[in-house]
């Protein structure tokens, strides 16, 4: 096998499992809320992108404004359901499934089993014999970004430092003036616009279906298990551990075994690592520092 | 008073704070409804029998998840793994060694299978110490990536036995369960198997009331409601979360059994997320602190959900989500403990000396 496609296709994986979990992992590590609902909020954003692109906009306006849809979407829900669950872990992910099916088959009332596909931008990389999609490509870039981004924001910001604050001890944070409810909502406003971005990059690549964000939940669900708490951190490193088991297992033996080696990896690293990677590079971060 | 001192030794098993439910009206309204629905096949022929009897094959399913969730506080979202396991092993062993001898032992055999599988990843999970949130993901991971296999199965090398898996058509011709031996064994099909589930869901009903009312179900409570402090009087919080994942994996697969056997047919369908959220929408809208709860939400809102989708509308799955939504929002304890309350609460006011109190479960 040509090393170079083992690359791409280890980075098409890290970019798909990384942009799959963004959104959830955000939600999760900030509120601890596991928004259920999220392969729908994919797949919203990405039905905002693939519509409006039908309509005449240009793509990359087409994938903002799904990206808008989304995080819109995200403040309604969280201002009329969300917020009345915080407490009530298991409630709000059975709620927010709730609100899933409801956009699962709304979708499928609104405009139908299918929609007319938007074609893949931005043409082949060509090298030697092979060749590879540059969207592709691309898209493994913009997870980068993503990631990059999220770092920023959480340590340059004074949302990020106001956000930290909130998850390490709410009660402090609201005795210091921190208004932890605005920062709830905003976080899930983010968290679902992430999820609409995702939906926006796979709009030109997947079939956009109602239920295609069934096609996005275990790769994000595992990432967060294998992830921990820390949203950025665990994000990262399961994005590139899992893109690695991931593509060889899918490229040996096929989908069904990626995700089976995908599965397998997570009980395994629950088993031994009580706090996911996150735990891990915890530890080892204070053992480089002690000695 | 010979009677009424027999009746409350007969029930006594069965009472106690985990359950609503009583008092000697209960009982004896229960004894009616039982009645009633042991007659209906009778009153209403058995096409009407064998539609209601998947009401029943579900309540079963409903009441696995009630105990494990609403008694235990697991999250499961992987019931209807179990429930697919032991369907499709049902379907395996019945169809290639088809007689009425095997397809007889092919019920236990499958519900092993899923009491196996549900110890095996229960093992994995509670003595990983894996918390809350992540074995509800799990759960619902394992379930999905069982639907991603099932649903790949369709080319011919994917045949066990004489038997195909066949992808997402599923395996088709699932015999009718059957009791006995050659040419005197008797297969379950319409009303006969209307009264069987309807048995079977009577005795797992009781047999988790008893179990819930018993030491083993307070400390199940107990763990539920703070994990550190039972660990803390001396319970292996651990061992009683296992024991309860594999005993829903069980009944759950019990359930999973009869679903097969009931439409001579399983597919990958069992596996996904649709199907895997069901039950939670079931114990949730019922109360999932309540056993009988979670019977009475299955059949009505099966019924409801049958009527609609009969009448093809598209509303039905949309409705389902809002009743949830309502349900999490305004009834959160649901629908059967509330009822239970307001009528409580009725007959307190008109009987000024109120003299027997029920405890609550909480």
């Amino acid at each position: 096998m040509n090393p170079l496609n083992l690359l791409f296709q280890v980075a098409d994986s890290f970019a798909f499992i990384v942009l799959a979990a963004v959104g959830l992992a955000v939600i999760f590590g900030m509120m601890g809320v596991i928004n259920l609902g999220h392969g729908e909020f994919i797949m919203v954003g990405a039905y905002g992108t693939t519509l409006t692109a039908n309509a005449g906009l240009p793509l990359p306006l087409a994938m903002a404004l799904g990206v808008l849809v989304t995080a819109v979407m995200g403040f309604v829900i969280e201002r009329t359901v969300v917020q009345h669950l915080y407490d009530r872990l298991l409630d709000s992910m059975v709620a927010t499934w709730a609100l899933g099916l409801i956009l699962t088959q709304g979708a499928r009332i609104l405009f139908g089993n299918s929609i007319p596909q938007v074609s893949t931008p931005l043409g082949y990389i060509q090298y030697g014999p092979y060749s590879y999609s540059t969207y592709r490509v691309l898209l493994a870039v913009i997870a980068l970004l993503v990631l990059l981004g999220l770092y920023l924001v959480f340590t340059r910001t004074e949302f990020g430092i106001r956000a930290r604050a909130t998850i390490q001890n709410p009660d402090t944070a609201q005795a210091l003036g921190v208004n932890t409810e605005r920062m709830y909502t905003s976080t899930f406003v983010v968290g679902s616009g992430l999820a609409g971005l995702t939906g926006a990059l796979y709009a030109p690549t997947l079939t956009v279906v109602p239920g295609m964000g069934s096609s996005f939940l275990v790769e994000a669900f595992i990432s967060v298990v294998i992830g921990g708490p820390s949203v950025l951190l665990g994000t990262t490193l399961s994005g590139g551990l899992l893109g690695v088991i991931n593509s060889l297992f899918t490229n040996l033996y096929g989908t069904f075994f990626g995700q089976i080696a995908m599965l397998l990896t997570a009980i395994v690293a629950i088993r031994i690592l009580g706090d996911g990677l996150t735990g891990l590079a915890n530890d080892i971060r204070d053992r480089l520092e002690g000695e | 008073m010979g009677v009424g001192s027999f009746f409350d030794r007969l029930v006594e098993p069965f009472e106690g704070p985990n359950t609503i439910g009583n008092s000697r009206p209960f009982w004896i309204g229960f004894a009616v409804v039982l009645v009633g629905l042991f007659g209906y096949p009778i009153g209403f022929g058995t096409y009407a029998a064998s539609s209601a009897a998947l009401y029943l094959v579900y309540a079963i399913l409903a009441l696995s998840l009630s105990v494990v969730w609403g008694y235990t506080g697991i999250l499961s979202f992987g019931q209807v793994a179990f429930f697919g396991v032991a369907g499709y092993s049902f379907g395996l062993i019945s169809l290639n060694l088809s007689s009425a001898l095997t397809t007889m032992l092919a019920l236990p055999v499958a519900v092993i299978l899923a009491t196996i599988a549900a110890f095996v990843l229960g093992y994995f999970m509670f003595y990983g110490d894996v918390r809350n949130v992540y074995v509800t993901i799990l759960t619902l991971v394992v379930t999905l990536v069982l639907n991603t296999f099932m649903a790949q199965t369709a080319g011919s090398e994917w045949t066990i036995g004489t038997v195909q898996l066949g992808g997402f058509n599923g395996i088709p011709a699932i015999p009718n369960l059957t009791f006995g031996v050659g040419g005197t064994a008797i297969a379950l099909d319409d009303a006969a198997f209307y009264w069987f589930t309807l048995v079977v869901l009577l005795v797992v009903y009781l047999g988790l009331r008893a179990l819930v009312n018993g030491r083993f179900g307070y400390a199940m409570v107990a763990a539920r409601e703070d994990e550190d402090r039972t660990a803390m009087l001396g319970y292996d919080v651990r061992r009683i979360k296992l024991l309860v994942f594999g005993l829903g994996g069980a009944i759950a697969g019990l359930s999973g059994v009869l679903y097969a056997s009931w439409g001579n047919y399983i597919s990958p369908t069992v596996f996904g997320i649709t199907f895997a959220s069901i039950p939670v929408v079931w114990v949730t809208v019922g109360g999932r602190r309540s056993l009988l709860g979670a019977v009475v939400a299955t059949v009505g809102l099966e019924w409801f959900r049958q009527q609609l989708s009969a009448s093809g509308s598209q509303y039905a799955m949309i409705v389902v989500g809002v009743i949830l939504l309502i349900a999490i929002l305004f009834v959160p304890e649901g629908v059967v403990p509330r009822v239970k309350n307001v009528v409580l609460a009725a007959r307190n006011r008109f009987q000024t000396t109120s003299d027997s109190v029920e405890s609550t479960p909480e």
